[in-house]
């Protein structure tokens, strides 16, 4: 179905192309993944898939792209729409009409279909994404898993061979996500559809790929294959399979399914260790705190009975939080619960409609009513798109810029950087930086004024294994020189590496509040993987299981 | 059949896709409103078409973004009505007025400066000529508002020509950003706080105009890059006389419209006018037509022109009629001359004939009842159906 034949890309007057050596043949019907770091050039092997590689992007492209027997060279995006439908991270950058049924038929109409094909094909397309209630609603009111799954079907709709799919859960929750991937996954099973999908949410995603497309490095050649033969090779790997590799097992589990099937061993020879109590691992931080597994001395933030409305809404409803210091707190719960509102409502954008927030202790500020310049040195947030903190056109005056702001010394906030980013040239616009360079960028600019509380909104969006690794690694130093944090997420991942305690929300209101091993391992949405292999035990992370087994010297 | 029911069957339906009111109606509705608002300054009369429009909005408004658009325009018409009002205050009125309300200190200016004047008396009569002046303009811009918060610019777009439709549809994309802009301003204004920078200000604004447009222009991007791997500008191969014929008839037709009207308003050449006019009209709709051909969208479930829509259109245009012909028969009571002073009264059937204006609401289908739905707290609704056989035609 698609062709690639000795593909490289070179973009404008890049020394080194984008891609190289592709040279492989897609299947009709399969459901291949595309996985590599960041960087590597996945979006470029998507859009070549589409023609937008190179008509909209530019750069040279040589080889041949043949999709549907159909040249890319020849034939531009447009004359492709009938073939190729894709989607991108951000359904709404996608989005041309402003109703779920206009923009269904958008695609359509541009191709000319005839008006009682279109209809019957909306119709259909609204039952099988399970929009048919959303019809008429317009598309700026959806959630976040709402417009994904109206951005699929809008390119459903012209009954297109081949999906490409531009990491299509990043920004979603898990339960959204799995909507989405339930979608997905019938359209190949139903229809026979071939998907093109790129991820950088393994755990979620790897278990449904029929092939694995590794590109394991800039411009080296990829690898593709049977998804456990691959996942074998992979820099990137999700927990699943890290426990699979940790525990010798072969082929490499994919699915949670597979994994509980084959660890039983493992579960036994775990059963009489206990999750280590190491600096390393979350459950081992409470030391003598308490046996709430919170921290001592004066909280650094009070928040109580909270009650915060946006326009008609009650975002928030009688919510009750305690940071202390050392605290690492993870906010979850679906899109729109109110994650978001309660950490601008800490920094003082939202006025509380009831409730008190208080920074630091019974003397504290309160935010909403605290000049910038000051709150600044009681709590730092980052927002969810980084690039609302950054204005400046260089790394360099970027961080003169936030000396300034913080009144610290100059260079503190470079030294900052170059602890977080070595190789980041003071040249360099932030908007050229890669996603994990953007966030540690923000991060470092928020943490110059050195405040004792930390936010972070969904900090892993577009971040793959390693960045994440890295930001595991920055937070958990943080959290030991005593930094509260806390951070809002839907990877469940990284909050079982890296919270104590979990706070789940749910329509505005504080639903669950406890150690992150009780709260999570009781929800299957919010359960990492791990966690659901070795269920019943508490087991969180693949490091804890590694730690516990190098502890009792059992050969691994 | 008793009374009941068939006043019942009367009643307007709940708004659906299916008899969704032509966005076209809505839009006549409030051009016929505006041509009433130009043909008086009388300002209880003003007042009437405003709340008119006010009523209807408020009745027969959806929840979708663009209907949030009306409060917006009630803003700038009073910022219209501010500014004419200061321009009478500083600049002087050319009414002349006995009734001295205040004088400010004349800068003087030279003598070739003459009958330019800044500052001096300000009359109570000049000032109420100001502000019937801007309150109808003010007016006027409500009625467009209106028509903005009820039509969805879309659909509007769909009643357009195969030949506009691209250039129509840059429009209305070039439209939804604004709002986009506005929101980002929002929330990078909001952001400088955590920065430690002030988020309140004219400076504020203006030291996030940058990061802002390169947003904007990266939004932009991609969704150019959508549209067209969408499908977006796909044309039909035609022949290439069809092509030329097209180009000759569009440019011959334009240059047509432009003589001929210059014929009608010149003083000479007005018997050659009129026929030029109407040639070239003709010939430009010839070439929008041919030009059509190229295109090879289809329509869905384009709005249909059914009888409410003529209704709501007719009121419009009613209101608009009475107007004009009232002020031809009352100037008094419609144009009421500044000097002297006098209280304004309402004349009675001009106000009753705008309150004709009021049919929308009345037989315009009903948007679904208000949901406590916004951006962001959504429940989301409906688990996939079970699998369901499609048919791949």
């Amino acid at each position: 179905m698609i062709r690639f034949d000795q593909v490289s890309v070179t973009y404008g007057d890049d020394a080194a192309p984008a891609v190289h050596g592709v040279d492989l043949t897609v299947p009709e019907g399969e459901l291949v993944l595309v996985v590599g770091p960041s960087g590597v050039g996945k979006s470029t092997l998507l859009g070549a898939v589409s023609g937008l590689v190179p008509h909209f992007t530019g750069g040279t492209l040589h080889g041949r792209v043949t999709v549907d027997g159909r040249d890319t060279r020849e034939n531009r995006p447009r004359e492709l729409a009938d073939v190729v439908g894709t989607v991108g991270q951000d359904p709404l950058a996608h989005f041309v009409t402003d109703t779920v049924e206009d923009e269904l038929a958008y695609g359509m109409e541009c191709l000319g279909l005839p008006p009682d094909t279109m209809r019957r094909r909306v119709e259909e397309t609204l039952d099988l994404l399970g929009l048919a209630d959303l019809r008429d609603r317009p598309l700026a009111t959806l959630s976040g898993g709402q417009m994904q799954r109206v951005a699929i079907g809008s390119v459903l709709t012209t009954h297109p061979k081949v999906l490409v799919l531009d990491e299509p859960t990043s920004a979603l929750d898990p339960a959204a996500a799995e909507e989405v991937l339930a979608v997905l996954q019938r359209l190949v099973h139903d229809l026979g559809t071939t998907v093109l999908m790129a991820e950088h949410r393994l755990e979620r995603v790897v278990q449904y790929a029929d092939q694995v497309l590794l590109l394991p490095a800039p411009g080296a050649a990829p690898v593709l294959g049977e998804p456990a033969e691959v996942m074998a090779l992979s820099p990137v790997r999700p927990p699943v399979v890290a426990l699979g590799r940790l525990a010798g097992w072969s082929p490499l589990p994919l699915s949670v399914r597979d994994a509980r099937r084959r660890a039983a061993g493992l579960r036994e020879r775990l059963d009489t260790l206990e999750p280590l109590e190491t600096p390393e691992t979350p459950a081992g931080r409470g030391g003598p705190d308490g046996p709430d597994g919170s921290g001592g001395g004066e909280p650094l933030a009070e928040v109580s009975s909270l009650s915060v409305r946006r326009g008609r809404i009650t975002a928030l409803e009688k919510v009750d939080l305690t940071v202390r210091p050392g605290e690492t707190i993870a906010l979850m719960g679906r899109n729109g619960a109110g994650k978001s509102t309660l950490l601008n409502t800490l920094v003082g954008m939202y006025e509380p409609a009831r409730g008190t927030v208080r920074l630091g202790g019974a003397s504290g500020a309160v935010p909403h009513r605290t000049r910038p310049s000051e709150l600044l040195r009681r709590v730092g947030l980052v927002p969810q798109d980084p690039r609302d903190l950054l204005y400046a056109d260089t790394v360099a005056a970027e961080c003169a810029g936030a000396d300034r702001d913080a009144g610290a010394e100059p260079g503190t906030c470079r030294a900052l950087v170059s602890a977080l980013l070595p190789d980041v040239h003071d040249g360099t616009h932030p908007r050229d930086l890669s996603e994990g360079q953007r966030l540690a960028l923000a991060l470092a600019v928020v943490l110059t004024a050195a405040p004792p509380l930390l936010l972070l909104d969904e900090p892993t969006r577009g971040l793959d294994y390693a960045a994440k690794e890295r930001l595991t690694g920055v937070l958990r130093a943080l959290a030991e020189d005593g930094h509260a944090i806390v951070l809002a997420t839907h990877d469940v991942e990284l909050a079982a590496e890296l919270a104590r305690r979990v706070v789940i929300l749910a329509d505005g209101e504080v639903v669950a509040d406890g150690p992150s091993a009780e709260v999570v391992t009781s929800s299957p949405a919010f359960a990492p993987q791990t966690a659901k292999i070795l269920a019943p035990r508490r087991w969180l992370t693949v490091g804890q299981v590694r730690a516990a087994l190098e502890e009792a010297g059992a050969g691994v | 059949m008793t009374l009941r029911q068939s006043l019942s069957a009367l009643r307007a339906p709940r708004a659906t896709r299916s008899n969704a009111l032509h966005a076209g109606a809505w839009w006549l509705w409030a051009l016929g409103l505006a041509t009433a608002a130009s043909r008086t300054t009388n300002p209880l009369l003003l007042a009437l078409i405003v709340a008119v429009t006010a009523y209807v909005v408020a009745a027969r408004r959806t929840d979708a973004p663009w209907a949030r658009g009306y409060g917006a325009f009630l803003k700038i018409a009073l910022a219209v009505l501010v500014i004419r009002l200061f321009f009478a205050v500083f600049l002087g009125s050319p009414i002349p007025g006995t009734t001295v309300l205040f004088t400010l200190p004349e800068v003087p200016l030279p003598d070739w400066a003459q009958g330019v004047r800044i500052g001096g008396r300000v009359t109570a009569e000049g000032l109420v000529f100001a502000l019937r002046d801007g309150l109808k303009l003010a007016t006027m811009l409500v009625c467009v508002g209106a028509a903005n918060a009820l039509a969805s610019p879309a659909r509007l777009l769909k009643s357009l020509p195969a030949a506009l439709y691209e250039a129509g549809m840059a429009v209305v994309v070039a439209m939804t950003f604004a709002p986009h802009l506005i929101a980002d301003v929002r929330r990078l204004r909001a952001a400088r706080r955590l920065r430690g920078r002030d988020d309140k200000g004219i400076r504020a604004v203006l030291r996030i105009g940058l990061p802002v447009l390169e947003g904007a222009l990266e939004r932009s991007v991609a969704l150019a890059a959508s549209m067209d791997a969408r499908g977006y500008g796909r044309t039909a191969r035609v022949p290439p006389a069809v092509r030329r014929t097209t180009a000759a008839l569009t440019l011959g037709g334009l240059l047509g419209v432009c003589a001929g009207t210059y014929g009608l308003l010149a003083a000479r050449g007005a018997a050659l006018g009129l026929p030029v006019l109407l040639l070239g009209l003709a010939a430009a709709l010839g070439g929008l037509w041919l030009g059509g051909r190229r295109a090879v969208r289809s329509r869905y479930r384009p709005d249909r022109w059914g009888a409410r829509a003529w209704l709501v259109s007719a009121s419009g245009a009613a209101v608009g009629a009475a107007v004009v012909w009232a002020a031809a028969r009352l100037p008094e009571a419609l144009d009421p001359p500044p000097v002297p002073l006098t209280a304004p009264e309402l004349p009675l059937w001009p106000a009753a004939a705008v309150l004709a204006g009021l049919l929308p609401a009345f037989v315009a289908p009903a948007p679904a009842p208000r949901t406590e739905t916004d951006a962001g707290s959504v429940s989301r609704s409906g688990q996939i159906p079970p699998a369901k056989e499609t048919t791949r035609a």
